[in-house]
């Protein structure tokens, strides 16, 4: 009995050195070299592997910082100016600030402003459901309302407001990666810079329809009237095909096409509520 | 003994209630709805302007572009006006609205009952005058007929296929013809004979149409001797192009390839009589026959509509919406469009309207695959339906092409059999639409 357990212990460690000792001349001779820095970008990134940066996941993304010659082409929209400047100064590299940005939903056509003229009772999923038709209300452009965006997110930063049935966008868990702009077949979710103090002007519609078309499937639709573009004192606005485009670079906020829009396609967000002015309430008033 | 393709297939119940309803002709509208784009390939570019006046058969837009054809009037009036209105899946396309004035036709179309038999015209002369009559394919897909018998000069048909089958559930459009028309449907396919330049030409019904069979066969034995009337079994998608050339002659077409790769041409017996319409009566496709059914529905109804009436109308003269109907597809149930849009026209491709209660439309609750492989044998095409579906939630484009996504023919035959309804064919649409897109945009060798 003692003995078959004495050469069992023997015998197996004899065949387990041997193997090791093989093993070791295999890792040696296969042994690939890899950049440490590699390994280093890697954890200075914040390791959410979205895929927002256009590379695979973080390791792909440290990889292509070592070896590219230049930052400018890349950054990583989840880390943002912080980490790229830590990547930047381990590397040795210099990197250009970019503007924080945020995915913003062009489309308000709310269940109230744009009235459904079928139900769709097919499989929830806006890639499926813009194949196979327009869409359950008059507007061929909208939200569909299915949530691709939601299941695409990985940070929980878009949520269907089930008030409205069209997505929110969490603006502290947004980081811009970009995987909603991909993922909506239509076309609405747009990255646009974050904007001081977090204050936005933007067009709310991706209609492309003459006015009246778009009007009548949609009472917040733009309709291409151009009042915005002339009341714009900075040219930032520009209209092709019967839709208003603000161009955030050159956007001042400051707030004149809102008021001047008349179906309320251009939003505000993040800023102070207005004070009406008494002259002018004074004239609704007497209206 | 009936003859049938190799490979998958289902046996769904046929349900051809509306069988014995005989082909009434629809009242005149008030308005026609005239869309430019009834066809695949380009939109015909329209020829009148608002106020104009049309008469029935009037060329009113004419073809753009190689794949295209030409629109007539369906009706006699005034030109209302040329806008972009919703089709039946609510994309914005251009109609030609007119205002219905009487019936008058245009005088060189023979409106008469008697049946032309004598094929004066030579094959080119054929090609042109169903160019002109813009004609369809009005099996579904409304291929323009003119490209399909004008083959490219390295490839040379041998076969003429007449497709009969109509193996769709509900419809019965092409069997009313068939059992009303019998004679101008083999006139049809002797004038595409000629114009193909084939010797021989077989025409396949479904056995569960056994009076189209027997009409058929008994006015085929009297002069068309060229033309063979084949029966065959009953099951579904045997109307598929595809599926029909192996039943009848028993060839392959290749991945990516058309019918003519094998030597065949295929078409529906519908575009058989409106060729034989257009060639003999100067009668330009202008209507069709349309099954409007229902189980829901008290009394079953073929009409012949003209182009361009819209379907509230149609459901106006069938009394109204039955009561507990909650869908109507335009189509048959396996691979029918709902209609988005009453307000939509009717198109010269428009077959039938099927009208469903809520326990018809029904889906299933998604559950787990188990790997059955229900879809596997059910796939008339060869796919593993199952693993397309995975493929395809994850959004591996390289992998779909590999497995041969782009050759699904849409029949629905995956989705119907799966007992974990899972929505296999929409998530298999959608990425076949993804990998066409990617074939088409390589270059060309």
């Amino acid at each position: 009995m003692t003995t078959t357990i004495f050469f069992t212990i023997v015998s197996l460690t004899i065949l387990g050195s041997i193997l090791a000792l093989i093993l070791y001349f295999v890792a040696q001779k296969f042994k690939v070299v890899e950049d440490p820095r590699i390994d280093d970008v890697e954890t200075l990134l914040p390791g959410a592997n979205c895929g927002g940066c256009g590379f695979a996941g973080c390791r792909a993304y440290a990889e292509a910082c070592v070896k590219a010659e230049s930052l400018d082409a890349l950054f990583c929209p989840v880390g943002g100016n912080e980490v790229m400047k830590s990547v930047a100064s381990y590397l040795g590299m210099a990197v250009a600030e970019k503007t924080p940005q945020i995915a913003v939903v062009r489309c308000n056509g709310n269940c109230d402003s744009r009235p459904k003229t079928n139900h769709y009772d097919g499989y929830s999923s806006c890639a499926v459901m813009s194949s196979l038709y327009s869409g359950d209300t008059a507007c061929s452009y909208g939200c569909l309302g299915q949530g691709d965006c939601v299941v695409v997110c990985n940070f929980n930063a878009i949520f269907m407001d089930p008030r409205t049935g069209l997505p929110e966008v969490d603006e502290d868990k947004c980081t811009a990666c970009g995987a909603c702009v991909k993922a909506c077949p239509k076309f609405i979710i747009e990255l646009r810079n974050k904007g001081v103090k977090n204050r936005r002007i933007y067009v709310s519609c991706v209609n492309k329809d003459k006015g009246g078309v778009a009007r009548k499937a949609c009472f917040v639709a733009c309709t291409g009237c151009t009042k915005c573009q002339k009341v714009c004192p900075f040219d930032a606005i520009t209209i092709t095909n019967n839709l208003a485009y603000i161009d955030y670079n050159k956007c001042k906020l400051c707030r004149k096409c809102v008021s001047e829009c008349p179906t309320r396609a251009i939003w505000e967000v993040n800023f102070p509520v207005r004070v009406p002015r008494k002259a002018e309430s004074i004239t609704v008033e007497q209206k | 003994m009936s003859r049938t393709f190799s490979i998958g297939g289902i046996h769904p119940h046929d349900f051809k209630i509306s069988a014995n309803a005989a082909i009434e002709d629809f009242p005149l509208v008030d308005i026609a709805y005239i869309p430019v784009s009834q066809h695949l390939g380009a939109p015909a570019e329209p020829v009148v302007a608002k106020g104009d006046k049309v008469q029935t058969g009037q060329l009113i837009a004419k073809a753009s572009g190689f794949i295209s054809a030409n629109i007539h009037s369906s009706v006699s009036g005034s030109v209302l006006s040329i806008e972009m209105l919703p089709d039946l899946s609510g994309n914005l396309i251009q109609h030609i609205v007119i205002k219905v004035e009487g019936d008058e036709w245009v005088e060189s179309i023979d409106t008469s009952s008697d049946i032309v038999r004598d094929i004066k015209l030579e094959s080119k002369e054929i090609i042109a005058k169903i160019a002109e009559a813009g004609i369809v394919g009005l099996g579904g897909a409304a291929f323009p007929t003119h490209i399909k018998l004008s083959p490219p000069p390295n490839k040379k048909a041998e076969y003429l296929i007449i497709n009969g089958a109509e193996c769709e559930p509900y419809l019965t459009s092409d069997y009313r013809l068939m059992v009303e028309s019998p004679e101008q449907i083999l006139i049809g396919t002797k004038i595409m004979m000629k114009a193909l330049g084939v010797k021989k030409s077989y025409v396949g019904i479904e056995e569960n149409k056994p009076a189209a069979i027997k009409k058929m066969k008994s006015i085929a034995a009297k002069g068309y001797k060229e033309i063979k009337i084949v029966s065959l079994k009953k099951r579904y998608p045997q109307g598929g192009e595809k599926q029909l050339i192996d039943a009848i002659v028993h060839r392959e077409v290749p991945s990516m390839g058309l019918p003519i790769d094998t030597g065949v041409v295929v078409h529906n017996v519908g575009t058989a009589l409106a060729v034989y319409e257009a060639v003999q009566k100067n009668k330009p496709l202008i209507d069709g026959v349309v099954t409007v059914t229902g189980k829901c529905m008290s009394e079953q109804r073929n009409f012949r509509l003209r182009v361009g009436t819209t379907f509230d109308r149609i459901m106006f003269a069938i009394g109204g919406f039955p009561k507990d109907a909650v869908k109507l597809i335009n189509g048959g149930p396996m691979m029918g469009k709902a209609v988005s849009r009453m307000e939509a026209a009717s198109v010269k491709s428009t077959s039938a309207l099927l009208l469903l209660t809520e326990d018809e439309t029904k889906r299933g609750e998604e559950g787990n695959c188990i790997r059955c492989s229900k879809c596997v044998y059910a796939c008339p095409m060869g796919l593993e339906p199952y693993l397309l579906n995975r493929l395809s939630r994850a959004g591996r484009v390289e992998d779909l092409e590999l497995n041969a996504v782009h050759d699904c023919i849409e029949c629905g035959c995956c989705f119907y059999s799966c007992p974990a309804h899972i929505p296999l064919l929409d998530t298999i649409r959608l990425s076949k639409a993804q990998v066409l897109r990617i074939i088409r945009s390589r270059p060309k060798k």
